[in-house]
């Protein structure tokens, strides 16, 4: 690992000071960074630690209704968040379904935002990556690219988005805080990431210096408490990334569809809301037909980058899946196997 | 071998140590933290060495850079080419057993990504792994060849360890001609990667030229002289501890280069060096599993029986060794059969060598032939578990040897009868469970040869009633310090809490190799002979001595047991070794054993152990994800010295069964050669929710002829079942066969379209 | 730029030296205080093999910088037996025979001792395996694993040390 020069600022302010520098980067959980460091893909000069910046890990009902996650409360503890579990249960079965108890404790809210793509080319310092430097090209799109991106991708990158987490906070719409030498700013997270380009790889909105504060969870989604899922189809039964992942949340009235939120995983750069699937939705009946039409309408423009063809109709299928298991209802208890395909019964099979 | 008496008889009973479920004597150690490790160990001076890889797969280096990585503060030196020394032996010559050609800096060609093409030595390990980063090398490179398309095909001498390619017997094509049907199923096997949990590691340290060195082996008596070799020192010049390995599974039984060069670093800087493989870096000069292309073939008459059975493996090598997995001969000795024609074809890839990995061979060859047994049932219109009783092998077809012990007919029972088999319908598609998954049930069975190795043993009885037994052997898991204890304390006659007991270190006569899965029959027979010796020796004063209840006794059996020696026929006349030892005034008697395989029996009979696997599966009916929910298997492997240890050996296989079904698969890209999912997060093993339920019932057997211990081994025969007990249970599931392991989501879509369509 | 940190480990304190900000707390553990059993399996965080407790939780601890660290609380597998007397989990991992190998096991031990604290006792034998996920055993001793810790736990319930 190259060697970092090493801050551990006591204020917000202090931070972003320090963060403003070329080269800088924050480090909190460490669980993403630190491994791109190890394997030499990601060489900060310095690393602006944020651990110990306290304000940052409160988890607040505001008064509008929404609730705001500081950026460095830990995965573990917000999977365990009485207001999250009854109020957003989708999050908790995310973040639930993703890596380990181990790193679940470590990885912090910020950070999983900031997750890296975890294509095997980008990990390697010897393949050409437009993630390492613009210009170097993409050893990805002529190489194994099996688990590759369908939707939003370029030559420049055919890489995915890793997160679970950032799906159904992309079906509801939260918004990120940010802090920096301008000021403080919300985004709202389909903005926080940006598609690759022409020329740009992926990436996220934020500035050099630029430090995400907290997420918010707007209240209106509140309304899908009681169905709202989040499934995640893996080739191992647990501590594997999705292969393609859905989060699902419905709110039904008189027998129909009154609004529905839809995210798609594993299938973008960015955790992929579908709001042509949700349209198709609006004062549907809840059943099978719908949901594939909405699955249909979710992957109407998803193409093939390499020899991943197939991800298309599983993430077709991935979606059926969670609306339906959405519609069913979310489970009074967190099932045993979070977000796996195993955890929805036959209702929604 | 005249002063190391083997073990007297037959039909030896040993004594009350053995078949107990003892847990293990290295717990406490392990679980407490305090077990070493090689890279546990830190001596005093200590210098970290990290080796640079090569990031192409064929080539030469043309230049090396390392100038920053000596500009980094902490690193002392850089190894190139240029500046290391020849070793004393070529390490492309081969002139020990289990010995592989390594890479070790001795010239600039690279044979495959991932080679060391430097080692930084540093103060600290993150100067040492920094210095590796900066290393920057230029290539004259060539196209990988990754895969069997890509690769150089070639005409084997010998697959496994000295197995013919070929092998035929009876009127193959004879039978061919009568058959009424066949059914032959053509599969790929991926390259698979030992990666125990503990990377390969060496510590250093040289006094003169002698070397002592921490390092992992599985075959102690065999690195000794080997690393003897390469650094020009007489044998007893080596000093190797092994006491505990992380894990071994084939992959710790030869020498590497990475090893040696950090012995070569210790001795250039004159200091205690520590090399530590990264994980990255166990996918390259540590050795795999062959990737192999395997068509099998059974030819049945009207009955259902087979006429003829045809395996063919093309299988895949490096460019520069030899290695080949054995998995057309997996069926040789497997079901009845009056023809057979196996043979192996070989296919260069620029990787490292592969070696043995845990049931090599069988493993690989048994999880194609399970499912060309269950099509060609399917064929038949038979069960499954019919279709092999059916074709069940009365002797081995392959030499027509009867079996020296074979309960594999009371393993199939006490698995299916467990599983409950009964209740399975013939076709594919009919089991739903409650919450609408597709369920589906297969089967397997087990084999695995019961090899024997010379190994030797000592043991020491003190006149103060204390004793010792000891032998090189290596425990990596499978339970040696358990296990070996067990036989050792019973041929010495005395309870295992009251005798001291060593292995893993090369000042011990030597144990031979923990591998092969013949470890217990081998070690534990030497310590069990070498403890009877002590017995006989103490015999033979105690009834030569007039004031011994025992005198006279000379010909009638004279036993010892609670370090008590009395006469067979009447228990009560007898005294303690303590009271024969100091009226004698000996200090200690030393016993020397080694453990003993009648050469007749050999010859007659052909030995396994056996088993059968049963496997649930449940499969998303739209998404394809398995979950192996049940695996249940009985097996047979003769004497069982401790039954709980012998479980989770073979519980373990199973769940490597699991891996090798559905998991593991090595993926190299095909332009660099570069291994893509070298770490754990892309090269995924099993982990614990998905092996939810798993039983290994052990089936009773006597094995007369395969040693005087009657003794097979388990570990390796878990593995060998599953993996095609599982595939045919994702076909009962699904009604799809995949032509690859492992088992993808992708693969069972696509077949599942297939099939409707 | 050289750090001095403090940690209180298994009880005790240790002031360690850093020349800088890269050592993670397994390689201080393991090269500098001489602490070796937690093990190293994959330096990445995929294999839980350096599990410790940090402040009472368990974490990979190859992915945390040991100057982020200064002043925690580390436990690790050589703190959590009282003398001579095993941790619930040591035992039931014995009696289980929860490992082969033993390279993991202090990683399982202290991952199932951490798990076995985020759930408060009465985790089912399916939440088990999913919470224990984060930890690999290559030997397959996954059998023995699994009943080790619902041991421990119905021990734990029953007044042991939690």
């Amino acid at each position: 690992m190259k060697a970092f020069d090493y801050q551990r600022p006591e204020t917000i302010a202090e931070a972003i000071k320090a963060a403003s520098k070329p080269g800088a980067s924050y480090y909190a959980g460490g669980t993403n960074l630190l491994d791109l460091m190890k394997v030499g893909v990601r060489t900060p000069d310095s690393l602006i630690d944020i651990t110990r910046l306290d304000d940052l890990k409160r988890i607040e009902p505001q008064k509008d209704g929404s609730l705001r996650i500081g950026a460095l409360v830990r995965n573990s503890d917000l999977a365990r968040n009485v207001d999250i579990l009854s109020d957003y249960p989708a999050i908790a079965e995310a973040l639930l379904s993703g890596a380990s108890g181990q790193l679940r404790n470590s990885a912090t809210v910020g950070g999983n935002l900031m997750q890296q793509p975890r294509c095997a080319y980008f990990y390697d310092p010897h393949s050409a990556c437009n993630l390492h430097e613009v210009g170097e090209g993409c050893d990805a799109l002529e190489g194994e690219n099996g688990k590759h991106a369908v939707l939003g991708w370029t030559k420049t990158c055919i890489a995915v988005h890793p997160s679970d987490f950032c799906v159904p906070l992309a079906a509801m719409g939260a918004r990120v805080v940010v802090d920096g030498p301008d000021g403080s700013r919300e985004i709202s997270i389909d903005e926080f990431y940006t598609l690759p380009g022409s020329v740009q790889p992926p990436g996220s909105a934020l500035k050099q210096g630029e430090i995400i504060t907290a997420i918010i969870l707007p209240s209106d989604a509140k309304r899908f408490a009681p169905r709202a899922r989040y499934i995640k189809l893996r080739d191992r039964t647990s501590y594997a990334f999705a292969i393609v992942s859905a989060a699902a949340m419905l709110h039904i009235g008189d027998g129909r569809i009154k609004d529905a939120r839809i995210a798609l995983g594993g299938v973008a750069a960015n955790p992929w809301r579908a709001r042509e699937a949700e349209d198709t939705l609006n004062g549907a009946e809840a059943n099978e037909a719908s949901f594939k039409k909405a699955a249909d309408a979710a992957l109407a423009d998803a193409k093939p980058s390499g020899d991943n063809a197939h991800k298309i109709e599983l993430a077709r299928r991935i979606l059926v899946r969670a609306l339906k298991a959405a519609a069913d209802g979310t489970p009074p208890k967190m099932p045993d196997l979070p977000g796996s395909v195993f955890a929805v019964g036959k209702e929604a099979r | 071998m005249a002063d190391t008496p083997m073990v007297a008889a037959h039909h030896v009973r040993l004594g009350s140590n053995s078949g107990q479920p003892m847990t293990r004597r290295d717990g406490i150690a392990k679980v407490t933290g305090t077990a070493t490790y090689a890279a546990d160990n830190h001596p005093q001076n200590l210098l970290h060495a990290v080796f640079a890889g090569a990031s192409i797969a064929r080539g030469r280096v043309t230049s090396l850079d390392i100038k920053a990585a000596l500009a980094h503060p902490g690193v002392v030196h850089v190894m190139t080419p240029d500046n290391t020394p020849a070793l004393s032996q070529d390490p492309d010559q081969k002139t020990t057993p289990f010995t592989a050609r390594i890479d070790v800096l001795q010239n600039d060609k690279v044979r495959y990504a991932g080679q060391p093409i430097a080692v930084i030595l540093a103060e600290t390990l993150e100067a040492a792994v920094e210095g590796a980063r900066l290393v920057k090398a230029t290539y004259d490179s060539d196209q990988a060849r990754i895969g069997f398309d890509d690769g150089e095909a070639f005409a084997p001498e010998a697959v496994g360890i000295s197995t013919p390619p070929k092998f035929s017997t009876g009127d193959f094509e004879g039978n061919r001609k009568k058959a009424t049907q066949s059914a032959s199923v053509e599969m790929e096997t991926p390259l698979q990667y030992h990666n125990a949990m503990e990377t390969h590691a060496v510590v250093a340290e040289w006094d003169g030229d002698h070397v002592t060195v921490d390092m992992p082996n599985q075959a102690i008596g065999l690195a000794k002289p080997g690393i003897a070799n390469y650094f020009g020192i007489p044998p007893e010049n080596v000093t190797l501890r092994s006491p505990y390995l992380g894990g071994g599974f084939g992959s710790k039984a030869v020498l590497f280069g990475p090893q040696m060069l950090g012995i070569l670093a210790a001795r250039e800087m004159k200091r205690p060096v520590k090399l530590v493989l990264k994980r990255g870096q166990m996918f390259g000069p540590v050795q795999h599993r062959s990737a192999t292309r395997q068509t099998v073939r059974y030819d049945m008459d009207a009955d259902n029986r087979f006429l003829a059975f045809e395996h063919t493996a093309n299988v895949s090598t490096s460019s520069f060794d030899n290695w080949l997995d054995g998995a057309a001969n997996a069926g040789l000795s497997l079901y009845a059969t009056p023809s057979i024609s196996v043979s192996h074809s070989g296919t260069r890839f620029d990787t490292g060598t592969p070696g043995a990995m845990r049931a090599p061979g069988i493993a690989t060859g048994s999880a194609v032939i399970e499912c060309a047994i269950d099509v060609a049932a399917e064929k038949a219109g038979m069960d499954p578990l019919e279709f092999r009783l059916l074709n069940y092998a009365e002797k081995d077809p392959s030499n027509g040897k009867p079996y020296s012990a074979k309960a594999l007919r009371g393993c199939y029972k006490a698995a299916a009868d467990s599983f409950g088999w009964k209740d399975r319908p013939l076709k594919p598609r009919q089991m739903r469970d409650e919450n609408g998954l597709l369920t589906g049930w297969g089967m397997g069975t087990s084999i695995f040869h019961a090899p024997f190795f010379p190994a030797k043993a000592r043991a020491v009885l003190r006149k103060d009633g204390s004793a010792r037994a000891e032998t090189s052997g290596a425990d990596m898991g499978q339970g040696a310090w358990t296990v070996l204890w067990q036989m050792a304390a019973d041929g010495l006659g005395m309870a295992a809490d009251d005798i001291e007991f060593d292995i893993g270190h090369s000042d011990l006569p030597d144990g031979s190799v923990a591998g092969g899965s013949a470890h217990t029959a081998s070690a534990g027979g030497a310590l069990f002979a070498a403890g009877n010796d002590v017995i006989r020796q103490l015999a033979e004063i105690a009834t030569q001595d007039k004031d011994s209840p025992l005198f006279g006794a000379g010909n009638e059996r004279v036993l010892g047991e609670n370090g008590r020696l009395f006469k067979a026929e009447d228990p009560n006349v007898g005294e303690s070794y303590t009271d024969i030892l100091q009226r004698a005034g000996i200090e200690e008697i030393e016993g020397k054993g080694r453990g003993n395989r009648d050469k007749a029996s050999t010859e007659t009979y052909a030995m396994f152990s056996h088993g059968a696997v049963f496997a649930e599966v449940k499969v998303d009916p739209d998404l394809f994800q398995v979950r192996v929910t049940r695996l249940v298997g009985a097996f047979a492997a003769g004497r069982i010295i401790n039954p709980r240890l012998a479980q989770s050996q073979l519980t373990g296989g199973m769940i490597w069964g699991v891996g090798f079904a559905l998991h593991e698969e090595g993926i190299h890209d095909k332009r660099s050669g570069r291994p893509l999912n070298n770490d754990f997060a892309g090269y995924h093993i099993p982990v614990l929710a998905d092996v939810p339920h798993l039983e290994a019932l052990l089936v009773d057997e006597e094995d007369p002829h395969v040693n005087d211990l009657g003794v097979k081994g388990v570990g390796e025969l878990g593995i060998t079942g599953t993996v095609g007990a599982i595939a045919n249970a994702v076909w009962h599931a699904t009604g799809v066969r995949t032509a690859r392991y492992p088992i993808k989501i992708e693969d069972l879509l696509k077949g599942a379209q297939a099939l409707k369509a | 730029m050289a750090f001095q940190i403090s940690l209180k480990i298994n009880g005790n304190g240790h002031d360690v030296e850093l020349e800088d900000a890269r050592p993670t707390l397994l390689d201080v553990l393991r090269e500098r205080i001489g602490l070796t059993g937690t093990k190293k399996g994959c330096d990445r965080g995929q294999c839980g093999a350096c599990t410790v407790l940090i402040d009472g939780r368990r974490v990979n601890s190859c992915l945390s910088l040991a100057v982020s660290l200064d002043g925690a609380e580390v436990t690790t597998v050589e703190g959590l037996s009282d003398g001579d007397t095993l941790h619930p989990v040591q035992a039931a991992f014995i009696e289980n025979d929860g490992f082969q190998c033993g390279y993991c096991t202090p990683g399982q031990i202290m991952s199932a001792v951490g798990f076995l604290g985020e759930t408060g006792g009465d985790a089912s034998a399916e939440a088990v395996r999913e919470g224990m996920s984060g930890n690999l055993c290559r030997c397959g001793a996954y059998a023995g694993i699994q009943d080790a810790v619902l041991d421990a736990q119905a021990r734990m319930s029953k007044g042991g040390k939690t």
